[in-house]
């Protein structure tokens, strides 16, 4: 078992990072009346955690016991009947699925499970918790419509069923569904507490930890609990006992990505763009999102600039960035990137150098 | 439905107005309305204005006044944004309930006010909310219906933005705005609502309250239950921010003290920060804005500057751009502003 999932807090009480919001939910918890809920945060922030151990909180150790299915929705939209495939994760109390996977349908499938899970409400002999929960994952990426048939349906099936949304930006979601539910903002874990974590993670492997090591994972985590964790497993199966002065291997992609950045600034011209053309469709072919690709392709170039170019160059991310959402092909807009960085850098050189 | 737990009902349908009467700061909406009780004579009507004023409420209300419990079934029929409303629903259900007559004449009709108290008028009423999340198409549809039956069948519309219900459905309406409310009638009805659940509200959060709603009553009045959930009966105006998700002064206040220090690399460092705490960027973007205008020492031309950026930039964010990226360049183009530097670089 990878120790993220082995070190998960499984209970309200456990959780260390976010104890103020876990308090605060275990009083929602005991008045016996929960509202729906909207997390909200960065990855990696434990969001997820949060949720499970709430769940928990709430149905007691029933809600453990998950199945994992692949249910097809029949829905009927008059014309057509459509099929949908959707995974889902279910115990007898909650239901957890992530309906943007269902691309342009999303509205159809959302209409749909709310409504079948409120007819079929649980019928608990001591009834005690008489409504089942909902958990939808990436609510920002529900689209318009499907964020629209969430409000009334919110209100109208409240008395069965409870929603849990969980999403990385809150001003994705349309306000409208914001102010029907308890925003529950879940903040990074600052660099101290992901120090703690691991420190608490090796006293229970039994590991000697030298000193900063903690640290350093931790700052290369970039506050993110789950990757510092991930990368304190990696450093224990490269080599234990723990060297002073190790450190973590970056990832792969960021490694080819800064790689891509050095070619970049070492030569501009059209041959060169076309070398990096086959690194991007390298990675675009590996499944790496390339928002983050052109976010990591900033931070490396940031590192080498004059002041002077930093801005003109972050104005140039954010266009081609937009862009990219906008259109439907990444490469180009990658790509589009680099030739602008490339004539705007030339010119700085031949300005500066002659 | 099954029964609702009266414990687990949320406040803004258990506060609900159920006559139009009680319906908050809508005067003139008010007045058309109840004398369209006594003749029971109605329009078509369109309602507009910005959520939580009371549209749905008002329209929910004036339904049940007419028909009364019994009849409001047969004779009302709600949809909303959450039942398909495609161009189909409109040709066949819509269709279908429009069509049907109710069959009273003037006589019978006497006979039932005088029996349940209620005006019950020969006709139904079908009631679009959220109208303006239908497609175009779908409200061409319903224009010939609406003359077609208009003598057995009255629609009432209810949307944000009147813009999005095309020229012909609007002009077969009597449109009524419903306008944002002040601070004195949210200030009331809160109050009313504190005392009904024995909630203790100093006069700073009631303050706090109305600021942070914006002349939503809907909202703040899930705050208010929010908060009372979480913090028990006495609320401070801290917990009130805490649970709206508004962002603290102060972040905003040095995301700007960043940009004044002129260094990119600070600024980035605190852009990354506010990411990373989870600040929803848009509205982070808003509160820049005000602090920006309201700021005294930074020149007219320099603001015209950044809120140009900034209105760029709520663009991108709207089609779905990254946050990280959007609110890095607004930090840098503040920079550029604030030192006057050109917009693109000249070598």
């Amino acid at each position: 078992m990878l120790w993220v999932d082995k070190y998960r807090p499984k209970t309200l009480d456990k959780v260390t990072v976010h104890d103020q919001v876990a308090q605060n939910l275990r009083k929602l918890v005991s008045e016996q009346d929960c509202p729906h809920l909207l997390f909200y945060g960065p990855s990696g922030s434990g969001k997820k955690t949060l949720i499970l151990a709430l769940i928990k909180q709430m149905f007691g150790a029933g809600a453990e016991k998950v199945k994992m299915e692949n249910k097809t929705w029949k829905i009927d939209t008059g014309t057509r009947t459509l099929e949908i495939e959707l995974a889902m994760l279910s115990s007898a109390h909650h239901v957890e699925m992530n309906p943007s996977d269902a691309g342009f349908q999303d509205r159809y499938v959302v209409q749909e499970v709310i409504k079948e899970m409120a007819k079929n409400r649980p019928i608990d002999a001591k009834g005690k918790r008489a409504f089942k929960v909902l958990v939808l994952n990436e609510v920002d990426k529900l689209s318009r419509e499907a964020q629209h048939s969430l409000r009334r349906t919110m209100e109208k099936y409240s008395a069965s069923c409870r929603l849990i949304l969980c999403c990385n930006s809150s001003s994705k979601v349309t306000e409208a569904v914001r102010s029907r539910c308890l925003n529950v903002r879940v903040n990074a874990p600052s660099e101290d507490q992901i120090v703690q974590v691991l420190e608490f993670i090796g006293k229970k492997e039994n590991l000697q930890l030298p000193a900063g090591f903690a640290a350093r994972i931790a700052k290369q985590s970039n506050r993110n609990l789950r990757r510092a964790i991930l990368f304190f497993e990696t450093c224990k199966v490269q080599q234990y006992p723990f060297t002073s002065n190790q450190v973590a291997p970056p990832l792969d992609w960021e490694q080819y990505v800064s790689e891509i950045a050095t070619d970049i600034l070492t030569e501009q011209s059209p041959k060169r763009l076309y070398a990096v053309r086959q690194k991007f469709y390298e990675l675009l072919v590996n499944c790496i999102p390339p928002e983050s690709i052109l976010k990591k392709l900033l931070a490396e170039l940031l590192k080498k600039l004059d002041a002077d170019l930093k801005h003109e160059i972050c104005h140039w991310a954010a266009h081609y960035e937009h862009k990219m959402r906008l259109g439907s092909k990444a490469i180009f807009h990658l790509e589009a990137f680099v030739a602008k960085f490339m004539s705007i850098y030339k010119e700085f050189l031949v300005a500066s150098f002659g | 439905m099954a029964p609702l737990v009266p414990m687990s009902q949320p406040w803004v349908e258990k506060y609900r107005p159920r006559q139009v009467k009680d319906v908050a700061h809508q005067e003139e909406v008010i007045r058309v309305l109840t004398n369209t009780l006594q003749t029971a004579d109605l329009p078509h009507m369109l309602f507009y204005g910005p959520p939580g004023t009371g549209k749905t409420t008002t329209a929910l209300a004036i339904a049940h006044q007419l028909y009364g419990p019994e009849l409001y079934k047969s004779r009302v029929l709600e949809l909303n944004a959450s039942d398909d409303r495609g161009i189909n629903v409109v040709r066949t259900k819509i269709k279908n309930f429009a069509a049907v007559a109710v069959g009273t004449t003037r006589k019978a009709f006497l006979a039932v006010m005088d029996f349940s108290g209620y005006p019950c008028p020969p006709y139904k009423i079908i009631i679009l909310d959220e109208a303006d999340s239908m497609t175009e198409d779908a409200q061409n549809a319903l224009r010939r219906t609406m003359e077609t039956y208009s003598k057995v069948t009255r629609f009432f519309f209810i949307c944000n933005y009147i813009s999005r219900i095309i020229e012909p459905l609007a002009s077969r309406c009597a449109k009524f705005r419903f306008k944002p409310l002040s601070e004195e009638v949210m200030s009331s009805r809160i109050m009313h609502i504190c005392n009904e659940e024995g909630l203790n509200l100093d006069s700073q959060a009631l303050s706090t309250l109305s600021a942070i709603s914006q002349g939503d009553l809907r909202r703040a009045i899930t705050y208010l239950q929010s908060a009372a959930r979480l913090f028990g009966s006495s609320i401070s105006s801290t917990d009130l921010i805490s649970v709206s998700g508004v962002i603290p002064e102060d972040v905003v206040k040095s995301l700007l003290a960043a940009c004044r220090f002129g260094e990119f690399d600070v600024a980035n460092k605190e852009v990354s920060n506010i990411i990373a705490e989870g600040y929803p960027v848009s509205p982070l973007m808003a509160q820049f804005l005000d602090v920006i205008v309201s700021t005294d020492d930074i020149p007219d031309e320099q603001k015209a500057r950044i809120c140009k950026k900034l209105g760029e930039t709520d663009k991108c964010l709207v089609d779905g751009a990254d946050e990280y990226l959007q609110l890095l360049d607004v930090a840098s183009e503040t920079i550029r502003a604030l030192f006057n530097m050109p917009q693109t670089l000249v070598f």
